[in-house]
């Protein structure tokens, strides 16, 4: 118990952020037209790349002896960056197709 | 950390928020979708450029390298897909997304100290993200056709509860135990892609927008959990984010076919029990069918028009048939409209990408509730590829498994035309007794050659 409330402050920032994050999320897409649901989530899937921050903090920390963490660390900013260009750019290219009545 | 990369995480967390409000009208998402991306380019650069750590060259030009490669592989993808396989490439990307997350883990387990806090996150990492690549994979090789069987092992609820609490436990063990061996993690990674591909593999098709939307959000709380790791505020942001949206959407599915999360997930709708259990109970009454000409006949002496499209439409290839179908009747003084249910498709909105792609105006796709009032109106509504949405049986018949599921009200139009290849059920397995109304003629055939034909008929009046 002493352990869980330790945690709760030491972190205490952190829960704060995720709570009003979630909040904001939620606020954010819920009114979201069923139209737009596609883009809506490859444009999501192109910001859930954004682990591709922690891929290239793995690879900078990284000993440059240490081909294991390198290699791993490599692979893991390819698909990070697949996963975000490819997600941006396809969200585009469908969001390019919308057209309203001239 | 370095005031200006913090500043530069700040300023990215703020256009994600920022571009996908945008992305919630059509005028103004592309905008948001551009937004969002020079945000995603400023924090990876200012990653790379501010990060103050003494790094040799060779890694520098590793991650230059791996980063090159990899825009080019994922802009060449997107450049190249067709709309119709958009969820397979959101599954594809999903995936990719966790097996990052998954690998981040792996080389933080080797590296960790001892921190318990620091052991739970990336123990969380390596689970989820691995179950998300897996489970992903699956998806993507269901929608892709390459894995077009429901595989269901016997009493595979059971097995796969048993094996999600044996990987909890086993998490729990390693930081209990405070295990460091490489060998402990791979475990663990093993046990999420099993979980991944068992939890997926049962799941049918037409439940796919619920899986996917679920996937996504998965993704994000991966990438949330690595940015605890790293005390990262841009990655917890930014994965919080895409975990609400696709958690949002997920709810959204659900409620449009009206089953609850955890019926999708461990129900398998028209799976063997239900298909097989329940003979088709044949309901009262004939079918009448109509000719093309009969139908062209019918819609160009109406004043509206309603198209309901289904998934059936995107099989036979006919969006750009319906929409020259649409802009005929249109010139004629015809009013048209689509009516789009949430779940037709594959993925949550997917029909309405579909028709945006053949230049239709988004204007005229109608969202289920407002177009439903609009059918007794109507003089003709045409379903294409449509089923189980259009069943009345779920307004009505409190014994049928779709009741409740709200549904586009068809039958309220003076006309109803239904374009079908034959007379078989839909993903749910039941008859539909709109095909047996006494306003519906059957136009049998295939949709693409049945709207050309048609399209033809209506150009000779």
């Amino acid at each position: 118990m002493t352990e869980i409330i330790e945690f709760i402050k030491n972190n205490l920032e952190l829960i704060y952020i995720l709570i009003l994050v979630i909040f904001i999320g939620v606020e954010v897409i819920k009114h979201i037209p069923a139209v737009l649901h596609t883009p809506l989530m490859s444009g999501a899937n192109a910001l859930s790349g954004v682990v591709i921050v922690g891929a290239i903090l793995v690879m900078l920390n990284a000993d440059p002896e240490n081909y294991i963490a390198l290699g791993l660390g490599f692979v893991a900013v390819v698909l990070g960056i697949i996963n975000v260009v490819g997600g941006f750019a396809v969200t585009n290219r469908m969001l390019q197709m919308f057209k309203k009545k001239k | 950390m370095n005031i200006y990369l913090s500043l530069i995480y700040l300023l990215a967390t703020v256009t994600f928020i920022y571009g996908l409000k945008l992305l919630g009208h059509p005028e103004t998402a592309k905008r948001g979708n551009q937004i969002a991306a020079s945000g995603m380019a400023l924090a990876i650069a200012g990653t790379i450029l501010l990060h103050g750590l003494e790094v040799s060259g060779f890694v520098y030009g590793l991650i230059g390298g791996a980063i090159l490669i990899g825009a080019i592989i994922g802009y060449v993808i997107a450049v190249k897909v067709k709309m119709t396989k958009m969820p397979e490439l959101v599954s594809l990307f999903n995936g990719f997304g966790g097996a990052s997350a998954a690998l981040i883990g792996l080389v933080e387990f080797g590296q960790n100290t001892g921190n318990t806090n620091q052991t739970i996150t990336i123990l969380a990492a390596i689970a989820i993200g691995s179950l998300t690549f897996s489970g992903s994979m699956i998806a993507w090789a269901k929608l892709n056709g390459t894995l077009w069987k429901d595989i269901r092992l016997p009493k595979y609820n059971l097995i796969n509860n048993i094996l999600l609490l044996a990987i909890i436990a086993y998490a729990v063990y390693m930081v209990i135990s405070g295990s460091s061996g490489f060998a402990f993690a791979l475990i663990l990674l093993f046990g999420g892609l099993i979980y991944g591909v068992l939890l997926v593999i049962p799941i049918g098709g037409a439940d796919m927008p619920v899986v996917i939307s679920l996937l996504n959000s998965l993704t994000g709380i991966a990438a949330a959990i690595t940015g605890i790791l790293y005390d990262n505020m841009v990655m917890l942001a930014g994965g919080i984010l895409v975990g609400s949206a696709g958690l949002i959407l997920t709810y959204a599915m659900c409620e449009a076919m009206n089953r609850s999360l955890v019926n999708v997930m461990f129900g398998a709708f028209g799976g063997t029990e239900v298909s097989g259990g329940e003979q088709h109970t044949q309901t009262q009454g004939t079918i009448k069918k109509a000719s093309v000409s009969d139908v062209a006949i019918l819609m160009n002496y109406a004043q509206r028009v309603i198209f309901v499209p289904g998934y059936g439409l995107a099989v036979a290839q006919a969006q750009h048939a319906i929409h020259e179908l649409e802009q005929l009747l249109e010139n004629r003084g015809i009013e048209v409209k689509y009516a789009i249910h949430p779940v037709a498709g594959r993925m949550p909105g997917h029909m309405n990408v579909l028709l945006a792609e053949t230049n239709v105006e988004y204007d005229k796709l109608a969202e289920m509730e407002d177009v439903n009032p609009e059918f007794q109106n109507t003089d003709v509504a045409f379903v294409v590829g449509a089923n189980d949405v259009v069943n009345p049986a779920a307004r009505n018949d409190t014994s049928s498994p779709i009741y409740g599921m709200p549904i586009l009200d068809v039958d309220h139009a003076k006309q109803i035309i239904v374009n079908k290849r034959s007379m078989n059920p839909g993903y749910a397995g039941i008859d539909n007794e709109l095909f047996y109304n006494q306003k519906t003629s059957m136009l049998f055939g295939d949709a693409k050659a049945i709207i050309q034909a048609l399209v033809t008929e209506l150009k000779g009046m």
